[in-house]
């Protein structure tokens, strides 16, 4: 398995998969990130984040059912697995531990 | 407006997305796409959401996102190419008249092809072995006199340039000078023999990579009167003795010490060279217009440039070198360029080549030719694998129902086209040697050009080649037979209803026959324009003269000598020879108008000269023979009294005036009138000429025969000349031939024409007699019962050919106005005095063209209409 370090916008994709919980599908988390961002976001690159994530194995997919839209062709829908989950809340105690370690007044200079 | 759900992104977008992407992505990705193109439809509208789509699809090819090759696929495959192999040899040995014409189409086409390949093979392998080719460049000018623009750039440039770029340039590492002309009879010990060659400098050898295999690179040209000598003169001067060192005599006159002996030089080497001479030899007997600025026609100058010099720096600075030096020389501005040497051999055309090149254009021009030949061989193999599909689509319906994908239907056609290009390469080669000795006969100068031996690495392009050539064959009908519909085909066993529609087939046999009529046609009229200008009426008598280059000989010893001849009714001297594209001008002015001076073309000739040639005076007479060499007379043409207006133009009026021509007062004796100076076909062919009086310039004699047996006469006459000269092979030309010379350019391209024309011919011939015997045989059954009912013969041939004979017809209604548009607009406004064209011998030759392909359709069709078809009908 690849470093199970998440790059910034990894983790992004990652929290906005976790949050859409049963509905995130590609171009639902590319739509979800633009909205939460204020920042277009590429679909390739959504695509390609997407991929690596799966081949680390932090989040996994199955397709869902064939509809109307998208040509008759099927969503691929991601979860979220507990490794992600890990490596979510791991990330986040780092932040939280820098957090806390800045003086309140340093803060307020700024 | 239309509803959003019918537009769709293109449709090869999509195909192509789902070709390189992994399997596993596809359908996910297809739908993301899908849906943002949904998204864009409603609010950028339907183009630019297509556009964006097809961007995407690109986007998307990443590494990730393409299928890797699968092993498994890659066994089938190769499987399957055996497969391909042994069915498409099956067919190929079934359909044996559908084969041999295919393959000999093909090969009749491919061996133009070779040729063009062979030619293009040599071309580039000029010059590769100078170690730094790539960075050799030749500076090349352009003069400028007044506005007049003298065509194009030359090879050529000036001494002073030469010297200049030497000198004050810091960016070329080496400059190396050739200068013209280093030429005459070597003599060494009591051998003489004639050489020829170029000055040239110590730099040489740094340029170039010619290789000494006796002396010093660095010194063999540096000092005055040394001469380098390749092994192949030196065994001719001194044996097989030690030349170098020795004392060998120029022309009876200095001495020159050998100091270095050049390996023999490759012949794919665009100068060609006996000797060089130490550039410093001319230099010290230089004259002061030879170092002149506008001297532009003698000295070739090659640079060493460094890997990454900047060629634009450059030509900046030779611009700047022209301003400095344009203000020595009186209204004349020389530019100055660099042309790479790898470009020499199939650049521009320009003036003054050191050694025989092949224009960009002619090349083109063959290539363009060669690739319609080889189009039309193709056309066969599409027209008639198609024609074949009838006999096929069921084998390609089992083989779909088998499982066999379009690309597997494709690949076994695709095969079967280039086995059969193999099979016509090698027949192709045969002819390419066959053909080689008389290509290479069409015109003297593609002699000097081109070896065309077959190396392992040409056969190896040929295969190329032809497998390329047999892909793009098949590629149309591998096409067709893979879009076939299995379930359709097999359910309807005669469907001959499938292919009636094809209008492709018809297209291609006119398209062949246009080709075919355009080519025979052309072949014809240029041949009339090169009959027209070898029997042209130049204004006076070319018959029966034999030129004889006098080659230093003395012109008094051999006219004395000829003229006892009792065949010989005449003799007399010239300088040059009119009326084949040689020029001689100096300026002239007349003395009531000094200001104005004009480039008058002459020739000096002796008092027997006019005479001989039966040259027309309109007022006064001929020279008289003198025995000083001053000169004070001359004879002008009607075009020169025009010119200056001299006795307001009466030619009687005429005689007399002085004419001013080069410092010289020269009386008009006699007005002649205008003949064609120049070649027939060039514009301004009579205009302002003078013939001068000398008896000691000649540099030619003309001689009149009268004889029932020339080759007696020209042996008698060729005793005389060893008698004279025992060094130098006699030079004789009759006029006639030397005309013809002068347009064997035209002579090539009639027989390059004609040749093609033949070819195309064949080509379509075959096409068309494969196709008439495919659809009288298909339509057999249904021309005996027409037969049993009561139907003549006539009637049958009528049915069967109606079709052909509509193609034929509207081939000729396109191809021949395509010809005279041609002629009349594109080609004849280039040629001046050109005869009209032909159109009685046009249609002679269309007539030609169709009267085979009848009677190709006539023998088939007859063969059909006499079967018995008792003998047909019972078979079912």
């Amino acid at each position: 398995m690849k470093g199970t370090n998440l790059g910034e916008f990894e983790e992004l994709v990652l929290l906005t998969i976790a949050a859409l919980v049963n509905e995130a599908y590609s171009v639902g988390i590319c739509d979800e990130l633009e909205r939460q961002t204020k920042r277009a976001v590429k679909l390739g690159v959504v695509h390609s984040v997407l991929n690596r994530l799966e081949e680390k194995g932090l989040v996994k997919s199955k397709l869902g059912e064939a509809t109307q839209t998208r040509g008759g062709k099927r969503k691929r829908y991601y979860t979220i697995t507990s490794a992600g989950k890990s490596a979510l809340v791991k990330s986040k105690e780092v932040r939280d531990q820098l957090w806390n370690m800045i003086p309140e007044f340093s803060l307020k200079r700024i | 407006m239309k509803n959003q759900n019918d537009i769709h992104p293109p449709r090869w977008a999509t195909r192509f997305l789902s070709w390189y992407c992994k399997d596993e992505l596809l359908e996910d990705l297809e739908g993301d796409l899908h849906e943002y193109f949904e998204r864009n439809v409603i609010s950028k509208g339907a183009t630019k959401a297509k556009l964006i789509y097809i961007i995407d699809v690109f986007k998307f090819l990443r590494l990730y996102t393409i299928r890797k090759p699968e092993f498994v696929n890659l066994l089938i495959n190769w499987i399957m190419l055996g497969s391909y192999i042994k069915t498409s040899g099956r067919t190929i040995v079934r359909n044996k008249l559908f084969s041999t014409i295919n393959i000999v189409g093909l090969a009749i086409s491919m061996s133009v092809g070779l040729l063009l390949i062979g030619m293009l093979f040599d071309i580039f392998s000029y010059d590769k072995f100078h170690v730094n080719h790539k960075r050799i460049y030749r500076v090349i000018s352009h003069y400028e006199y007044l506005d007049q623009k003298d065509g194009n750039f030359m090879a050529t440039t000036s001494l002073k340039a030469a010297k200049e770029i030497a000198q004050t340039f810091s960016v070329p590492e080496e400059v190396a000078i050739l200068s013209r002309e280093f030429t005459g009879d070597m003599k060494a010990g009591e051998k003489v023999i004639p050489l020829s060659g170029f000055w040239s400098n110590p730099a040489f050898f740094k340029v170039f990579s010619f290789q000494l295999a006796q002396g010093n690179q660095a010194t063999a040209l540096k000092d005055p009167y040394s001469v380098v000598l390749t092994e192949k003169s030196a065994r001719k001067l001194f044996g097989d003795e030690p030349a170098l060192g020795k004392f060998v005599t120029l022309n009876n006159d200095k001495q020159y010490t050998v100091t270095g002996i050049l390996k023999d030089l490759p012949t794919f080497s665009h100068m060609q060279f006996d000797m060089l001479g130490s550039l410093v030899t001319s230099e010290a007997n230089a004259r002061k217009d030879d170092l002149a600025w506008d001297n532009v026609w003698g000295t070739w100058v090659y640079l060493l440039l460094p890997p990454d010099a900047d060629l634009t720096a450059l030509k900046t600075s030779l611009d700047e070198l022209s301003k400095r030096e344009d203000p020595t020389v009186k209204n004349t501005h020389i530019e100055l360029a660099l042309q790479p040497m790898d470009d020499i051999m199939l650049g521009q055309n320009l003036g003054n080549q050191i050694g025989p090149t092949m224009g960009r254009s002619s090349m083109l021009i063959f290539a363009g030719l060669a690739f319609i030949v080889i189009l039309s061989a193709g056309f066969n193999y599409t027209n008639l694998s198609i024609a074949r599909s009838l006999k096929r689509t069921r084998e390609v319906g089992i083989r779909k129902v088998i499982g066999a994908l379009k690309r597997d239907v494709m690949g076994q056609f695709v095969v079967e086209a280039v086995i059969i290009s193999l099979c016509a390469v090698v027949i192709a080669i045969l002819l390419f040697v066959l053909l080689k000795p008389y290509f290479l006969n069409i015109e003297p100068s593609i002699q000097k050009v081109f070896l065309l031996n077959l190396s392992p690495k040409l056969l190896l392009y040929f295969i190329g080649f032809a497998i390329v050539v047999g892909m793009a064959a098949g590629f149309f009908p591998a096409l067709f037979f893979s879009k076939i519909n299995a379930a359709l085909v097999l359910k309807n066993a005669s469907n001959s209803t499938f292919f009636r529609k094809l209008t492709v087939r018809k297209v291609l046999i006119v398209f062949q026959y246009c080709i075919s009529i355009i080519f025979i046609t052309s072949t014809i009229v240029v041949y009339k324009q090169y009959k027209h200008f070898i029997t042209f009426d130049l204004g006076f008598k070319t018959e029966n003269i034999l030129n004889i280059a006098l080659q230093g000989n003395k012109a008094e010893i051999l006219t004395k000598e000829f003229s006892e001849l009792p065949e010989v009714t005449g003799v007399s001297q010239s300088l040059m020879v009119t009326s084949v594209g040689n020029y001689w001008g100096t300026y002239v002015k007349y003395y009531q108008n000094p200001n104005d001076s004009l480039v008058v073309g002459y020739n000096t000739v002796d008092e027997n000269y006019l005479p001989l040639h039966g040259h027309k005076l309109l007022a006064g007479r001929n020279f008289t023979a003198r025995a000083d060499s001053s000169e004070s007379e001359v004879i002008v043409n009607q075009a020169v009294l025009k010119r200056f207006n001299i006795a307001g133009q009466n030619p009687e009026k005429a005689l007399g005036e002085i004419l001013k021509v080069d410092g010289k007062n020269l009386r008009i004796v006699a007005v002649m009138k205008n003949f064609h100076y120049g070649r027939a076909n060039a514009r301004e062919s009579t205009k302002e000429v003078m013939f001068r009086y000398s008896n000691k310039t000649a540099r030619l004699v003309n001689v009149k025969i009268k004889t029932q047996d020339i080759l007696a006469t020209y042996a008698k006459i060729q005793a005389i000349w060893k008698k004279v000269d025992p060094i130098h092979p006699m030079e004789a030309k009759f006029y006639s031939e030397q005309i013809e010379e002068a347009f064997s350019g035209l002579k090539a391209s009639v027989k390059v024409a004609g040749f093609l024309a033949f070819l195309a011919i064949c080509i379509s011939s075959l096409g068309l007699l494969g196709m008439v015997v495919f659809t009288t045989e298909t339509r057999l059954k249904e021309i005996s019962i027409r037969k049993v009912m009561g139907a003549s013969e006539i009637r049958l041939l009528y049915l069967l050919g109606k079709g052909f004979f509509l193609l034929l017809a509207i081939a000729a209604l396109i191809s021949i106005p395509v010809t005279i548009l041609f002629f009349e607009k594109v080609a004849f406004p280039e040629l001046a005095n050109h005869s009209p064209l032909a159109l009685g011998e046009m249609l002679l030759g269309v007539l030609a063209v169709l009267a085979l392909a009848l009677i190709m359709i006539g023998t088939q069709t007859i063969k059909v209409a006499r079967a018995n078809p008792a003998e047909v009908l019972k078979n079912e």
